[in-house]
């Protein structure tokens, strides 16, 4: 799995380093992502994928297909599937 | 195995144009069409185009929620370092200090207490304004004129009055902070990009963060309270598992979602959603409420459940203008809930919930025992 973000787009929620802080920092100069770790082991993937999905402003994407469901091709991952009505 | 919360079952986005009016206007309920709304660079947060003589009042400078890319970018990028999570992680103590100070005075005052004038209003509102560097003296009474300004109050004349203090008393703040501007977020604002803001741009930062960081976290923290209380068995889980205080705080925090409306939005141009087209200029309001599985504030059609995966809700909005102090708000409710089951582990309403009175966003009373 490899993990890109879009400073540019990123409006610095800290969700990620929050969430995932082995993976993302955050800047103290401008409060947007850094990326420490474009390649997160497996045990990382799970926390990888759940921050693309909620990252507000889809600054994190994650590439390539490691995993059964890879997202892959550049595209912010989609939000959880509901599979029941609440 | 908890329950997802995303409830896309049904497309729900209407059009609620009002009787008379010339524009089509726009209701999004459903988390897909939220989501996809508030996170689409083609709707602004500026009134429609059409409106723009009689809406330009409506504008306050320094409000992040009143501005486009990229003069949203710019603002939001002077205030950012603010609200990191390193700098968030600094306000930790105070927060702790103050929280420590209300729970001494809530054990002082004796059975039953009211849990909003004596923990959720003075917490939030001393810790607002310690971090906007506001003196300790004049704290209560500027939490006062936020309260009196809220929206729903109905006695018209004071709630302008209120709103005239408030205004009144942060001007001249901020003109004090410009000749000495002080190590708090506003002076470091005024060191750091003073000359790039305008009188009137600081001033709504002001007045903006100040309220917000009062307002809606008390709100929220009153709320929350109330819907642990509730919820008696999530609250028993929460004291065997004071390790899911995280997990708790958020899960409050989308039951409550204390803005129940995000900020209406105006399409730019034609933006198709579900299967619908949004025509240029015409404006959407996003409930996130809604999108969020509640119901009313208070009344969380999504049970309460602390173990939920909840990560996607977006009571903290989605997108550019997601909540900036949503690292303060976590932080704050963490340390306050935390504080006050440590202290009150059998802490309990001493009224009947339907005796509680509601205002737009919050519970105004909250009597407790323990």
């Amino acid at each position: 799995m490899e993990v890109r973000v879009d400073r540019d787009r990123c409006a610095g929620s800290g969700l990620c380093v929050s969430y995932a802080p082995e993976v993302f920092d955050q800047s103290e100069d401008d409060g947007k992502v850094l990326l420490k770790e474009p390649l997160p082991g497996t045990g990382a993937a799970g926390a990888v994928r759940a921050m693309a999905a909620r990252c507000p402003t889809g600054a994190i994407t994650v590439h390539g297909h490691g995993h059964a469901h890879g997202h892959g091709h550049g595209e912010p991952a989609a939000p959880r599937e509901p599979s029941e009505a609440v | 195995m908890p329950r997802p919360l995303n409830d896309s079952q049904q497309s729900r986005l209407v059009v609620t144009t009002p009787p008379g009016s010339p524009d089509r206007a726009w209701l999004a309920t459903g988390y897909a069409e939220v989501r996809a709304i508030l996170g689409d660079d083609r709707f602004s947060t500026l009134p429609p185009a059409a409106n723009a003589s009689d809406s330009r009042r409506l504008i306050q400078p320094g409000n992040l929620l009143h501005y486009d890319a990229p003069e949203h970018t710019r603002m939001r990028k002077m205030l950012m370092p603010e609200f990191t999570l390193r700098r968030v992680r600094t306000l930790e103590p105070l927060v702790e200090r103050v929280v420590t100070e209300r729970l001494d005075a809530l054990e002082h005052a004796g059975q039953p207490v009211d849990l909003i004038s004596h923990f959720v209003w003075p917490t939030t509102s001393l810790v607002g304004c310690s971090i906007l560097g506001i003196p300790r003296d004049d704290q209560a009474e500027l939490a006062r004129h936020i309260d009196t300004h809220r929206i729903d109050n109905p006695d018209r004349e004071q709630r302008e009055a209120a709103g005239n203090a408030y205004l009144s008393y942060l001007s001249k703040y901020m003109r004090q902070k410009r000749r000495k501007p002080g190590d708090d977020l506003l002076g470091r604002l005024i060191v750091e990009h003073g000359a790039e803001l305008t009188e009137a741009e600081l001033l709504g930062t002001a007045t903006t963060l100040l309220a917000s960081l009062i307002q809606n976290v008390a709100g929220t923290l009153g709320l929350g309270t109330l819907a642990l209380l509730e919820n008696p068995e999530q609250l028993a889980l929460l004291l065997k598992r004071p390790e899911l205080i995280d997990h708790a705080v958020e899960e409050v925090i989308r039951s409550v979602s204390v803005i129940a409306m995000a900020s209406p939005r105006t399409a730019l141009e034609d933006v198709p959603i579900a299967g619908r087209v949004i025509r240029t200029g015409e404006t959407v309001a996003c409930s996130l409420l809604g999108a969020n599985g509640t119901t009313a504030p208070g009344e969380p059609k999504a049970p309460l459940d602390i173990t939920r995966d909840n990560s996607g809700h977006m009571a903290f909005g989605h997108g550019i203008h997601y909540c900036i102090g949503a690292l303060v708000t976590r932080m704050e409710l963490r340390i306050a809930i935390a504080g006050l089951l440590e202290r009150f582990p059998t802490v309990r309403l001493a009224v009947p919930p339907d005796g509680l009175r509601f205002s737009s966003r919050a519970v105004e009373t909250l009597p407790v025992v323990w």
